[in-house]
């Protein structure tokens, strides 16, 4: 009887594994890019979004009025040209005439009036409006001319207006309340069908003012699981991929036919203290800490290799070289003759770090506290869920944070939250240093630009030896993909723009 | 018939308990829609931009009013509408339920199929070799985590087969019945194997147990053949334990199962309800959680139901 049962187990295993092989055969579409991501976005409006993903798929779709290339450099997008007037407080747009929103209809300046007038309204709880409250009226001369006139000199809004959260929606979009429902933009792709956390289909706009695509459209599928994406990959499943966890990133160059795109990005990892609790409050110690910890090591331990030491300012055009910044080489005897200066005799202090955001917190957290163990500092590490985590990070209710904070391509809509004396993220930062906010307003109303790296990077050198918080690193994004796919140039600032480059074979 | 009525209206008192719980709990977590959709970036708003908010979410009002507006939807058979899909939960939900349903039934049945003769066996083959190597095999599978069969599932099939299951996306049954066995047929084998084990050592002792009963000898000692003994006298008596064990297993199953709809990829209930919790839509998180214990309600219902016709002896309404 066993053996009867045992034949037919197995050929009903061998039937369903036909079976189900059977169905993994799907059919190839020649030009479309099957792409897969762990995180699906998680709302249309591009006004509001915040999320990753979000702003990958809506980069997709809309266009602000204009764009970064993957240098950084301001491009044309929507506007064909812009300028500003000398005293940097008139900034005028002039409108490409082929740019369409995909139900055909033109762009006008009416429409870039009603996107930043929705931006400004209190109501919106858009993401970016505070990069743009210099903003104090717009004028629309005609329908390609959008002239924005500023409160003050304001020369890091361009950069702003860059990123999709700036993005020109329909004016009758707008005044129907339907923009964060229907995706209706004038970028690349047209976004057919979204069933969130499991799938979008998008098809290449045909209109896009851009040009031709080398794909007919994009199959995204969400796979929570990134070695799950892997094994897709593997089997052909998937062409392309977005993979967050560096030591996922780390398998894929091992697998044939598959090859790793690494950018790095302009988010930094970092060690926020709280200078409001004792004993972070005292300079020396937070000196101490700084000279106490070995970026390098914590890069090689937690983050697989996966990154490269960073001050606070991560975009190329104005990061120095960090051997240059003070304390940047471990020097524990350094760091123990600064804590007997400052009179702290080793303490006790909480960090928190989210679960999984990003994906080496935890490790990230260990590696510190063994570091600072070897001066006398003893770290308890509490790990939190991401939204627990973000509130509590939010109110500043924290010793120390491990974080992984957004970059921008502008050091002054990054920092600015921060570290200017009425910067939105005030609260959590707890500090406040005449300096380093006189040397921002320095810099967000000089229009040259060699003066405005000179201007932060002094910025930079004051805020590293101030040492709130201890910046650590950058990390690479990632994408993966199977050879047969071509073109595509990765940006530091993550977008998947480069899309429209790509072509499938 | 009349349990059956009393059981029935039990169920709405449940369920307010439950909806009670759900609501209260899913509020008393930090965080909210608002850091959930934004992120750190909410410390950029301003109060109006936060009130603007609270109030196209609906947690602006007092936790009350929002219950009680909540249950009076509720008895109109409006779930609300969740935020993340910006469709009624109702809807949600129907849509996802099938591939749960599928996954547990698919799972259940291998669970049977293989547990139950196994347990019969080792029973049958108390303490001799071949029993200690079935409860050695029900061992391990009970102490290996559902999320390492998968991932080595997936590791195995995709290196040295070059097949992955169809992730992503669920082909339902009606649409394509061999698309739709076939993407579930790993992650049910995933399922079933813990639940296979379970299956086999509670089906070996309760056989045992009934074995050493004094009607089996006096079946054998009739001359009942010992494949009629075990099959026919045994076998109905020693089910109940399987059953009650089974029942809860389904009823588990039927909230959707987590960690392997993770791994594979599905979009069932149990990353529904994950979704939901860790975007903060509250309206999705009540309406699955009801769902779910719903029907495991319905599940145990059918469970004492089926003891009645396993064993005459227990009479559905306590009374002799």
């Amino acid at each position: 009887m066993t053996k009867t049962m045992t034949r037919t187990f197995l050929s009903g295993l061998a039937v369903a594994t036909a079976l189900s092989t059977a169905a993994f055969a799907a059919p190839v579409e020649a030009a479309t890019l099957r792409m897969a991501w762990s995180q699906d976005a998680t709302g249309l409006d591009p006004h509001t979004q915040t999320a990753f993903s979000s702003l990958r798929l809506l980069e997709l779709i809309y266009e602000p009025l204009v764009r970064l290339d993957a240098e950084l450099n301001v491009v044309p997008a929507i506007a064909s040209s812009w300028e500003f007037s000398e005293d940097a407080q008139t900034l005028t747009f002039t409108l490409d005439p082929a740019a369409t929103f995909s139900n055909g209809e033109q762009v006008t300046a009416a429409d870039v009036k009603a996107s930043f007038e929705r931006i400004l309204n209190e109501a919106t709880a858009a993401a970016a409006r505070s990069n743009f409250l210099s903003i104090e009226s717009i004028d629309t001369p005609d329908e390609a001319t959008v002239v924005f006139n500023l409160s003050t000199p304001d020369v890091p809004i361009l950069v702003a207006m860059a990123g999709i959260n700036a993005a020109i929606a329909p004016a009758s979009e707008i005044e129907a309340g339907s923009v964060g429902t229907t995706a209706l933009g004038s970028g690349p792709f047209v976004l057919d069908t979204w069933e969130p956390n499991s799938r979008e289909v998008l098809t290449a706009n045909p209109d896009w003012a851009g040009g031709e695509l080398g794909i007919d459209g994009i199959n995204i599928s969400v796979l929570p699981d990134e070695t799950a994406i892997l094994a897709s990959l593997r089997a052909g499943q998937t062409d392309f991929a977005l993979i967050n966890d560096p030591l996922v990133a780390t398998m894929v160059p091992n697998e044939a036919g598959l090859e790793l795109n690494r950018a790095p990005g302009l988010a930094y990892n970092v060690l926020q203290l709280n200078p409001n609790r004792e004993p972070m409050d005292n300079v020396l110690v937070r000196q101490a800490m700084s000279c106490a910890i070995d970026r390098q090591s914590i890069i090689d331990t937690a983050l697989a290799g996966e990154g490269a030491v960073t001050g606070p300012l991560t975009m190329p055009a104005f990061a120095q070289d960090p051997s240059s910044l003070f304390c940047y080489e471990q020097d524990l005897d350094r760091a123990r003759e600064l804590m007997a200066e400052s009179g702290v005799d080793g303490f006790t202090a909480t960090v928190i770090a989210a679960t999984g955001e990003p994906p080496y917190a935890a490790l990230e957290a260990q590696v510190l506290q063994a570091q600072l163990a070897e001066i006398g500092i003893t770290l308890n590490i509490e790990m939190m869920e991401l939204n627990v985590y973000v509130d509590t990070w939010l109110q500043g209710d924290f010793d120390m944070a491990v974080a992984q904070n957004g970059g921008r391509p502008d050091p002054y809509p990054m920092y600015n939250r921060y570290f200017t004396n009425d910067g939105n993220l005030l609260n959590v930062s707890n500090y406040v240093d005449d300096t380093l906010d006189s040397l921002m307003r320095e810099g967000q109303a000089e229009t040259d630009p060699e003066r405005r790296v000179e201007i932060f990077q002094e910025f930079e050198n004051h805020l590293v030896e101030q040492s709130p918080w201890l910046w650590l690193s950058t990390s690479f994004s990632y994408t993966a993909q199977r050879e047969n796919v071509s073109g595509f140039v990765p940006s530091p600032t993550g977008t998947l723009f480069g899309l429209t480059e790509v072509t499938v074979e | 018939m009349n349990y059956l009525a009393q059981r029935l209206l039990t169920f709405p008192l449940i369920l307010l308990g439950v909806s009670v719980l759900v609501f209260v709990s899913i509020r008393m977590i930090p965080g909210s829609q608002i850091t959930a959709m934004l992120g750190t970036e909410a410390g950029m708003l301003t109060a109006a931009q936060r009130e603007a908010l609270a109030a196209y979410f609906g947690i602006d009002q007092p936790v009350w009013t929002q219950y009680f507006r909540w249950l009076a939807g509720l008895f109109q058979g409006d779930l609300g509408v969740s935020t993340i899909y910006a469709r009624p939960v109702l809807n949600v939900i129907l849509e996802r339920f099938p591939l749960t349903l599928q996954l547990a039934l698919m799972s259940m049945t291998i669970a049977l199929c293989i547990g139950l003769p196994l347990g019969v066996f080792a029973a049958t083959r108390n303490e001799r070799p071949s029993d200690l190597i079935v409860r050695i095999l029900a061992m391990l599978g009970q102490s290996t985590p559902n999320f390492v069969i998968g991932i080595l599932l997936i590791y195995f099939l995709s290196v040295f087969f070059g097949i992955v299951p169809a992730m992503g996306t669920f082909t339902p049954l009606t649409v394509d019945p061999l698309a739709s066995f076939g993407q579930l047929f790993w992650p049910a084998v995933t399922l079933g194997f813990a639940f296979a084990a379970s299956v086999t050592r509670i089906s070996r002792s309760a056989m045992l147990d009934v074995l050493s009963d004094d009607y089996i000898r006096t079946a054998r000692s009739k001359g009942a053949s010992s494949m009629s003994v075990i099959w026919r006298h045994a076998l109905p008596n020693a089910l109940i334990p399987v059953v009650t064990l089974s029942g809860v297993e389904f009823g588990y199953l039927l909230g959707g199962a987590v960690i392997v709809e993770q791994i594979f990829a599905l979009p069932g209930l149990g990353r529904l309800v994950l979704d939901a919790i860790t975007q903060r839509d509250y309206a999705l998180v009540q309406g699955t959680v009801l769902f779910i214990a719903f029907n495991f309600l319905i599940v145990n219902l059918l469970v004492d139901l089926a003891y009645a016709a396993l064993d005459p002896r227990i009479r559905i309404g306590g009374r002799k």
